[in-house]
């Protein structure tokens, strides 16, 4: 041991010497504010981040964002301040060259909580200059938030060369919070800098405008006004949001309770396994997928266009066999169709549980299906849009089907009067059969639809079930277009009652609203009159 | 086959059915406490616990055939009132615990010691009474379906309509005991139960002694349902499943027919799920599930629709079939036996077990009867006119 100790005495005397000799080479504002990371003391440690975040100097965001990290070494016996990367090789804070090791006696430069925010501000203000457009945005989103004094000098610096509209936007934001917040400024600056925040007019806006703190009374005016503008205009924004969201659910519901509005609203059969055809359209949509990500992965984007055509083929086929195989000798035996199609929905759950596994199974998003944009001040996600979309084109093919197509009329001929249209020389079986194969198919489309905002899995059907028929009884039977209002009036009404009452209790109370209405209008929103009716 | 042959056959099925439930009532807990425990007529005591599950499912079932085979009701939420029946008994065995839970509080039940209640939720005053919790085992279903087919029938939402909205009304009695702020337990629900009136529910003789109950109680609950539908109200309710329309237009009040009905059934129901809870040791939130209750129907429909003895055996049958399925190789297998059971009941055996042999045996009798008119005819060398069908 003793020779070790000499020999780490005899190499900390060498490098005491060569500082001694080196320092005054060196000297410089920069490598003088670096030294005084090693002092261990946090005003000079304040004062070196205020140095070296102004200082330009491309070392400046490595060492700032490394003492962030704590991945700022200062020794304490050479003032010598190391940066060591994630990688765990080093650089001399203050010459930028590599080192082999940083000394033992070094330890990272300490923080407190007022000194953590002047490095957020500082690292805010360094990225402020990055090539990166993404970056700048979230630095002077950044900057917004922490609307530190000495960040000014750099949001100005930027806005002069700033050339991309959103990140200049976010600059002005930028600078109106630090003026709002300077204890200098002037009292115009002020005021601009109030009505440029209100004009941003989201959540932090407001934030920013009631914690301001002592302010000229004219300020406080000005900003108590903002406030109230921001806030009935936040009021409009939510409103609109939940709006959207509820077309949104109401989009999903009603693509869910189309098909049995043909098979339950046209027909009157009561079919629980509907819920398993939107399942089967999922797994189709799974193995399409599947398939496309083995063989083909540059197909990925239009995995969904061939999916929909084979979901309604794969649905509508099994359902055409059912209704052959079950449901034909059951016309007229209400109940019993409910009591069979159930039992028809556990062996298909677990006819897809054996072969698929319990699990939920990944569908993935084609890419013009995930991201989202913002319009004012909500977000809008692209599949949900798409869904919307849609559900509406699929709404207006199957009624424009019912009313222009041979089928179609058909159709409506064996539901309005069975004797009459079989006395016309319409194969009513066929058309049973058929009309139960569209509406199964339909079923199936959803299915596509559901599988990119829901998990597939066997139990996918059965969530959906309860809410379909409640759409169908509400909206009224055997009517397309009260499907559609009661789709969209049961999902906007459930999004509205939900920040209220809470997601559970919104759904209860919907139930709960329904269940009365139907005592109210036992025969739904729109219900058909005449002799129809009671047979 | 005419009215009166149907009562004189349903008698006799009545009397086996008594018989055979009043012995299970008594032999089976006897063998069970007498006989020393391994030998080979001693029923061991989980199949104890397991054979009154299925009695109180019995007594469900009876529940659902005096509205649906009786009435016409196909009522797709008759778990919700077994659930909350449970859900009431479920109470009185949480107060019972007092300081022997994990937290040791004398008041509040370990959940709600967990979810940082400060004091007893209202709802919950008077359940450590015995004599409470099981007024509330009858009352609160009650009470939830009258209010539930006060609203209905006045309206007449019958057939279709009305048993999709029992349906949203357990499914929406679901979401909410899903809760934990609803107070009864959240997804957990109710279990580690320590005694039922001072005697210790896990205990070989508390066990015997329930299932005996439940025997009772489903003794009970078939000389109630039979004195209903033989009466002249019986009568009304089997017109209106058969002609609704034409029932009123006689004069009668449907609704309150119905109402009345559908009341008694709920109680039934609230009963067998009071004397389930107990036996099962634990009560949840997935009892209100909607798929319990429609495997429920489909036990009377196995059974027989509008049978009384049938909806008991089909409950039985379908759930030792369950049990003797799901516990060996074949459990995956079990839900396509029991979708399979669902679609070929209702198309190849409409009339469930009991009516399909009633109907035989009718037949056969009948067959005999003319044999012997005709015999005793050809003796007298007189021939009778045939009777049209």
């Amino acid at each position: 041991m003793p020779a070790n100790l000499s020999a780490r005495l005899c190499s900390l005397l060498l490098s005491l010497l060569l500082i001694a000799f080196a320092l005054p080479a060196f000297a410089g504002p920069f490598e003088d504010a670096v030294a005084k990371f090693a002092n261990d003391d946090y005003s000079d440690t304040e004062e070196a981040i205020g140095v070296v975040a102004s200082s330009g100097n491309r070392l400046a965001f490595p060492i700032i964002s490394a003492l962030q990290d704590g991945r700022l070494m200062a020794d304490p016996d050479s003032k010598k301040v190391y940066v060591t990367g994630a990688d765990g090789k080093s650089i001399d804070a203050a010459t930028g060259q590599a080192v082999a090791s940083v000394p033992d006696s070094a330890s990272a430069v300490r923080l407190n909580n007022r000194l953590r925010r002047s490095v957020d501000a500082a690292i805010g203000s360094l990225t402020l200059q990055s090539p990166d457009i993404g970056a700048r945005l979230q630095a002077a989103q950044s900057v917004f938030k922490s609307h530190e004094e000495t960040s000014l000098e750099a949001v100005d610096g930027a806005l002069a060369k700033e050339t991309n509209r959103s990140v200049k936007a976010a600059l002005g934001d930028a600078r109106a919070a630090i003026l709002l917040f300077k204890s200098d400024a002037t009292e115009v600056e002020k005021l601009e800098a109030v009505a440029t925040i209100k004009a941003r007019g989201d959540q932090e806006a407001m934030a920013l405008l009631t914690g301001m703190g002592d302010q000229p009374a004219s300020v406080t005016k000005a900003a108590a006004s903002a406030i109230g503008s921001i806030q009935s205009s936040l009021a409009v924004w939510s409103m609109v949001q939940n709006a959207w969201y509820g077309l949104s659910l109401g989009s999903v519901l009603l693509l869910a309770a189309i098909g049995l509005a043909i098979t339950f609203g046209v027909m009157g059969v009561i079919n629980m396994a509907h819920g398993e055809m939107v399942m089967i359209g999922a797994y189709t949509t799974f193995v399409v997928q599947e398939v496309i990500r083995t063989r083909y992965p540059g197909l990925f984007d239009y995995s969904l266009l061939i999916a929909v055509p084979l979901a309604f083929l794969v649905a509508g086929a099994l359902g055409v066999v059912i209704e052959r195989s079950i449901i034909r000798f059951l016309y007229g035996r209400p109940l019993e169709t409910l009591l069979a199609t159930w039992g028809l929905s556990l062996v298909l759950q677990q006819a897809v549980r054996t072969m698929f596994g319990p699990t939920n199974r990944e569908v993935g998003n084609p890419s013009w299906m995930s991201g989202a944009f913002e319009l004012g001040q909500i977000t809008i996600t692209y599949n949900r849009l798409w869904i919307l979309v849609f559900t509406l084109a699929v709404f207006a093919i199957l009624l424009a089907m019912l009313r222009y197509t041979a089928l179609g009329l058909e159709m409506r001929a064996v539901t309005q009067n069975r004797r009459m249209a079989a006395s016309m020389g319409i194969a009513t079986s066929r058309v049973d059969a058929l009309t139960f194969g569209l509406g199964s198919g339909i079923a199936g489309i959803a299915g596509v639809a559901l599988s990119q905002i829901d998990n597939v899995s066997p139990n996918l059907g059965q969530s959906y079930i309860i809410d379909s028929f409640m759409v169908v009884v509400f909206g009224g039977v055997g009517n397309l277009w009260g499907t559609l209002v009661g789709a969209f009036t049961l999902g906007i009404a459930n999004k509205f009652l939900e920040p209220v009452a809470g997601a559970v209790l919104g759904k209860i109370a919907i139930l709960v609203l329904i269940i009365l209405f139907i005592q109210k209008r036992p025969r739904g929103l729109f219900a058909l009159k005449g002799r129809a009716v009671e047979a | 086959m005419t009215p009166h042959m149907l009562t004189r056959s349903l008698d006799r099925g009545a009397t086996i059915f008594l018989a055979v439930v009043a012995a299970c009532g008594i032999l089976i807990p006897l063998s069970n406490l007498l006989l020393p425990a391994g030998s080979f007529l001693q029923v061991p005591t989980y199949l104890v616990a397991l054979w009154g599950k299925y009695v109180c499912y019995a007594i469900l079932a009876l529940s659902i055939d005096l509205i649906w085979g009786y009435c016409g009701i196909l009522s797709l939420g008759h778990g919700a009132f077994f659930a909350l029946g449970g859900y009431a008994m479920g109470m009185y065995l949480m107060r019972q615990i007092g300081s022997r839970g994990v937290y040791g509080n004398p008041i509040l039940p370990d959940f709600m010691v967990f979810l940082n209640y400060s004091k007893l939720p209202w709802y919950w005053y008077g359940f450590d009474m015995f004599w409470f919790a099981a007024l509330m085992v009858l009352i609160v279903p009650g009470l939830l379906a009258f209010c539930f087919g006060w609203l209905a029938f006045r309206s007449r939402v019958t057939g279709v309509y009305l048993s999709i909205i029992t349906q949203a009304m357990t499914y929406a009695l679901l979401l909410a005991f899903f809760r934990n702020d609803f107070g009864f337990g959240g997804n957990n629900g109710m279990t580690d139960f320590k005694d039922i009136l001072g005697f210790n529910v896990q205990a070989e003789g508390t066990r015997a002694a329930l299932f005996a109950l439940s025997c009772v109680a489903l003794i009970a609950g078939f000389l109630i349902c039979r004195a209903i539908v033989s009466s002249k109200l019986g009568k009304v309710l089997i017109a209106v499943r058969d002609a609704e329309s034409r029932t009123r237009f006689l004069g009668y009040r449907v609704e309150s027919y119905k109402l009345f009905v559908f009341t008694v059934s709920a109680c039934m129901a609230g009963v067998a799920g009071a004397l389930y809870v107990p036996q099962v040791g634990i009560i949840n939130p997935s009892e209100f599930a909607p798929g319990n209750s429609i495997e429920a129907v489909i036990w009377v429909a196995v059974g027989g629709r509008g049978t009384l003895v049938g909806a008991a055996l089909g409950a039985v049958v379908v759930n030792y079939a369950k049990t003797f399925f799901t516990s060996g190789m074949l459990a995956p297998y079990w839900l396509f036996m029991l979708g399979a059971m669902f679609i070929l009941v209702t198309l190849l055996l409409p009339k469930g077990i009991v009516g399909t042999f009633n109907a035989w045996w009718d037949q056969s009798k009948e067959k005999r009867t003319a044999a012997t008119i005709a015999s005793a005819a050809a003796e007298d060398g007189v021939t009778e006119p045939k009777m049209a069908e």
